[in-house]
């Protein structure tokens, strides 16, 4: 049976599909948008796809992507030491960053405790930030998982690991309430209740 | 020519979800009239979207669905039972995690089966409830889906030779199904069954659940029925649940709890 379509471009459409959120359509469109691109266009991004992997790694320290041992987050002297904002995934630290306020450091875990889809403890950097409290001069914790279920119970199990481990340290966790352009009438019960637990003076 | 959309109401329990796209997350739910469903939740992901505090796994919640054509699509939310008990609670998450992931294994795409989400609702109102006694939940919930799927063990006959079983000492054999009597048990594979043992697990698979959660269980005991309904499930699914194993590991940190003796 002749092919209608070429293996190199099946092998790219193919490759593309496994990437989250570009079904086979999508996946198909970009191929095609690659073949009547210029050159440069696919050889600068097969370029930054090789060097993604081969030159990126994580930071001994906190397990952000870095390309050097320690990375500059890590190695900034300006930064407090002794606050470390543990956050799930490398784009949260990102986020965090982004409102521009906080100065401390961070721990990446890389995911959070999923039962069903077999993510245990083992499978995230929590005993290297149990040796890590312990082992350099950390006076607080701020436990900055998504809201939520697994971030929840990740948050929790950190807590009673740190106290099972014999460690004390000022434990926190990021405030949730109403986000702003929320509408307090379309807020869920749980979601209230924080609000209201974490009510401010004016 | 493409169908028409419809839009339906129902009630339902989020069992399992992912994250998907830029934004938005993928929901598997058990629903009273339609069973197991796949839904997509569009843009829940951003912090301002109205729905995602009431889409939070292991809820009871009434949803407004459209039908699609591949996915069907959620389009109001609104949570109404949280189930989660106050304090935020590891030992609780792993419970629901395993109790949700044994409906999802013992349940197909979309075939009704009501009083199996009767069952889910009662023993996650039950688990949340201050000072339930999770393992015995645990229990009950096993005997009853099993009955409700059609892989109810045998306990008032022996599994083998079909005869009815003397109240004294038996063996469970995953392997035959139930309980089987001293005279007929055969291979290693059958766990040795105590009397009291047997009392409770018969008692567990016909008493109502407000009967059942009355039982007072000790450790040694809720040790071996978790033993016998882990390996029977363990052996119909011919495979080892993830949250049983994810409980193990937890249980093992627990505290030992204050227990009142056997009954």
């Amino acid at each position: 049976m002749s092919k209608a379509i070429p293996d190199s471009v099946t092998r790219l459409i193919e490759a593309f599909s496994r990437l989250p959120g570009i079904g086979p359509k999508t996946a198909s469109r970009l191929t095609y948008f690659l073949l009547r691109a210029p050159e440069d266009v696919s050889t600068t991004l097969a370029g930054a796809i090789s060097e993604l992997k081969s030159k990126t790694r994580l930071c001994k320290v906190c397990f952000n992507i870095t390309e050097e041992e320690v990375c500059g987050l890590c190695r900034d002297e300006r930064r407090d030491a002794k606050l470390i904002a543990v956050v799930e995934e490398p784009l949260d630290v990102l986020a965090i960053e982004r409102a521009g306020i906080y100065n401390g450091r961070y721990h990446v875990l890389h995911g959070v405790l999923n039962p069903r889809e077999g993510i245990f403890a083992e499978n995230l950097k929590i005993k290297e930030l149990v040796e890590r409290v312990r082992s350099e001069a950390i006076t607080e914790l701020i436990l900055s998982t998504n809201p939520g279920m697994e971030g929840d119970a990740t948050a929790t199990y950190i807590k009673d690991e740190l106290s099972r481990a014999g460690v004390t340290v000022k434990i926190t966790r990021l405030a949730r309430g109403l986000p702003t352009g929320a509408d307090l009438e379309h807020a869920d019960a749980a979601t209230v209740m924080r609000a209201l637990e974490g009510r401010q003076n004016l | 020519m493409p169908r028409p959309e419809v839009v339906f109401r129902t009630s339902a329990i989020i069992i399992r979800r992912y994250e998907y796209g830029e934004a938005d997350r993928l929901l598997t739910l058990f629903t009273p009239d339609q069973g197991k469903i796949r839904v997509i939740a569009k843009g829940v992901r951003k912090p301002t979207a109205k729905m995602a505090g009431h889409l939070e796994l292991y809820s009871k919640v009434n949803l407004l669905i459209r039908r699609g054509r591949d996915l069907h699509r959620i389009e109001q939310a609104e949570q109404v039972q949280p189930y989660q008990p106050q304090r935020e609670s590891l030992i609780w998450f792993g419970y629901a995690a395993y109790l949700v992931e044994l409906l999802d294994r013992f349940s197909e795409d979309e075939e009704p089966n009501p009083p199996l989400f009767g069952l889910l609702d009662i023993a996650l109102n039950w688990l949340s409830a201050p000072d339930s006694d999770y393992a015995l939940v645990a229990r009950y919930y096993e005997l009853r889906l099993l009955r409700l799927t059609g892989f109810e063990p045998s306990l008032f006959r022996c599994a083998v030779g079909q005869e009815e079983i003397e109240a004294q000492a038996q063996y469970f054999s995953p392997l035959d199904g139930g309980v089987v009597c001293p005279d007929h048990v055969r291979g290693h594979a059958a766990i040795p069954l105590s009397l009291n043992a047997l009392k409770i697990l018969r008692y567990a698979q016909t008493r109502d659940f407000d009967k059942v959660r009355a039982l007072q269980i000790s450790a040694p005991m809720h040790h071996l029925l978790e033993r016998i309904m882990h390996s029977y499930i363990a052996h119909l699914l011919e495979t080892r649940l993830k949250s049983a194993d994810f409980l193990h590991l937890i249980e093992r940190f627990r505290e030992a709890p204050q227990i009142p003796p056997s009954p």
